[in-house]
């Protein structure tokens, strides 16, 4: 008896709508974000993260309208991310009915504001986003460093450094995302979940590469991530949410089902 | 048509419990108040929370709700969660102490640092996710609520009672903490409900048809 790990399906939501191609049996509509989320959840989803990739400010509303949409009939913790830059857009999630909002670039340009969030909002709700990419050369030590813009700028952080102490600044939650994995579909990087995880106190949740059930479980098993992100493999309808957990359970990990 | 009042002390959204409460019982009229009138005049209490407890017990202080909560803990249903739960002890050791409603006797502590789990990894703080809520007695709270049922939660703190008859569940991190309390017409929960699916659903509904008597 113990806390399970959990398992989090991520949507990308651009304008209101699902983006990467979401391929469902039996939905009607597969872009909307309020339908697929009630199947995640009928799936048994541990929570659920949006992640707003809508790129101009005049329709950043349509995601408030979507969390208020899901969180008025799916009683998960909710998180969203994307585009969170002052107080007042975490304000604006959280009333719409957001249970965590997820801070990335705005922590980079001002680490004080992760601060002010947690102080004004509590840390159980700040999760801070770090995009990470490897930046050692083959036979030297592995050091990984932050990147922005998609991995496309780097900053010069180094990676653990810099997810300690967003932790001190009252971070609740890492989300790590290996931008050397992202999109790869070949597994998490390992080593860099593992070193974040053992380095914070706050649970880590792995990010960026998942391909197959098996990798789900490598991260917890070896990554030693608290919970685990995918987006594509739940989306494609490769496999369900309930499968991913009998087949993390049935590698000795404690899961929801 | 009966009526639930959820506190509103300024913590913290209260747009899930709300929306949760509605969906459990559509029959019950659910209102969001923050006036000691309308907390009086409801069927039963909802008490929410997030956040630190100094800020929690200030506003409730500053706004005379304080007084409110402790009066409707001695005549109705009343529901505390989360920290709406660590508020009811007698004190908490965060913000460096903080006096509490004392509506029940005990503390509230913070998780031992650096503790390891079966697994022999370090237990992360807070603990947040689903972890197995096992029941201690009967309780018309817990009914079609299936022992050892996972509930969410996210907290760094937890209750603990001098009594150990007000214990109603414990959940294990690792070592077996209070996660609920219920004493007469009160229970108040560690975890929350309006995010743990359907286990927590039934919680909220049965809270909703409860008339406050214990077995």
């Amino acid at each position: 008896m113990s806390l399970a790990k959990r398992i989090i399906p991520c949507l990308d939501v651009d304008n209101g709508r699902v983006v990467k191609g979401v391929k469902f049996v039996d939905i009607r509509d597969a872009g909307d974000p309020v339908e697929i989320a009630r199947r995640y959840d009928r799936e048994g989803a541990d929570e659920i993260t949006f992640l707003d990739i809508t790129a101009t400010h005049d329709n950043r509303d349509t995601i408030v309208h979507v969390v208020e949409q899901v969180a008025s009939e799916v009683f998960i913790p909710l998180t969203v991310g994307g585009g969170i830059r002052t107080l007042d857009d975490i304000r604006r999630m959280l009333n719409a009915g957001a249970d965590k909002v997820g801070i990335n670039s705005a922590a980079v340009f001002n680490p004080d504001f992760v601060r002010e969030a947690a102080e004004r909002f509590g840390s159980q709700c700040i999760v801070v986003a770090i995009d990470a990419k490897k930046v050692s050369q083959p036979g030297e030590e592995s050091r990984w460093e932050i990147f922005t813009h998609g991995g496309r700028k780097p900053t010069g952080i180094d990676a653990i450094a810099w997810a300690k102490k967003m932790v001190a600044y009252g971070a609740g939650e890492i989300l790590l995302t290996s931008m050397d994995r992202d999109g790869t579909r070949e597994g998490f990087d390992l080593p860099l979940t593992r070193a974040i995880s053992e380095a914070v106190t706050v649970p880590v949740i792995a990010s960026g590469g998942v391909g197959n059930l098996d990798h789900l479980a490598d991260g917890v098993i070896e990554g030693k991530a608290d919970a685990v992100l995918a987006a594509s493999i739940f989306h494609f309808a490769e496999y369900t949410i309930e499968q991913a957990k009998r087949h993390m359970a049935a590698r000795g990990i404690e899961v929801r089902l | 048509m009966s009526s639930v009042a959820v506190i509103d002390y300024g913590m913290g959204n209260l747009h899930s419990i709300v929306k949760a409460l509605q969906h459990a019982a559509p029959d019950v009229d659910v209102v969001c108040v923050s006036d000691a009138d309308a907390i009086l005049r409801a069927d039963r209490v909802v008490f929410p929370g997030v956040g630190a407890i100094r800020d929690c017990m200030q506003a409730l202080n500053q706004s005379g709700l304080s007084a409110v909560i402790q009066q409707v803990a001695e005549s109705k249903p009343l529901l505390g969660i989360c920290l709406g739960m660590q508020a009811l002890l007698t004190d908490s050791e965060e913000n460096g102490g903080t006096p509490c409603l004392d509506v029940f006797a005990g503390h509230v502590l913070h998780f031992p640092e650096a503790l390891t789990g079966d697994d022999d990894n370090v237990l992360k703080i807070p603990h947040m996710g689903w972890n197995q809520v096992h029941q201690l007695h009967p309780h018309p709270l817990w009914e079609n609520i299936p022992q050892d049922s996972r509930f969410y939660f996210v907290h760094s703190y937890y209750a603990q009672p001098d009594d150990a008859a007000v214990m109603a569940a414990t959940t294990q991190y690792p070592e077996a903490f209070t996660c609920a309390l219920a004493q007469d017409n009160v229970f108040a929960v560690q975890f929350h409900p309006e995010k743990s699916q359907a286990v927590g659903l039934q919680l909220l509904k049965n809270f909703l048809h409860w008339d406050g008597r214990v077995l």
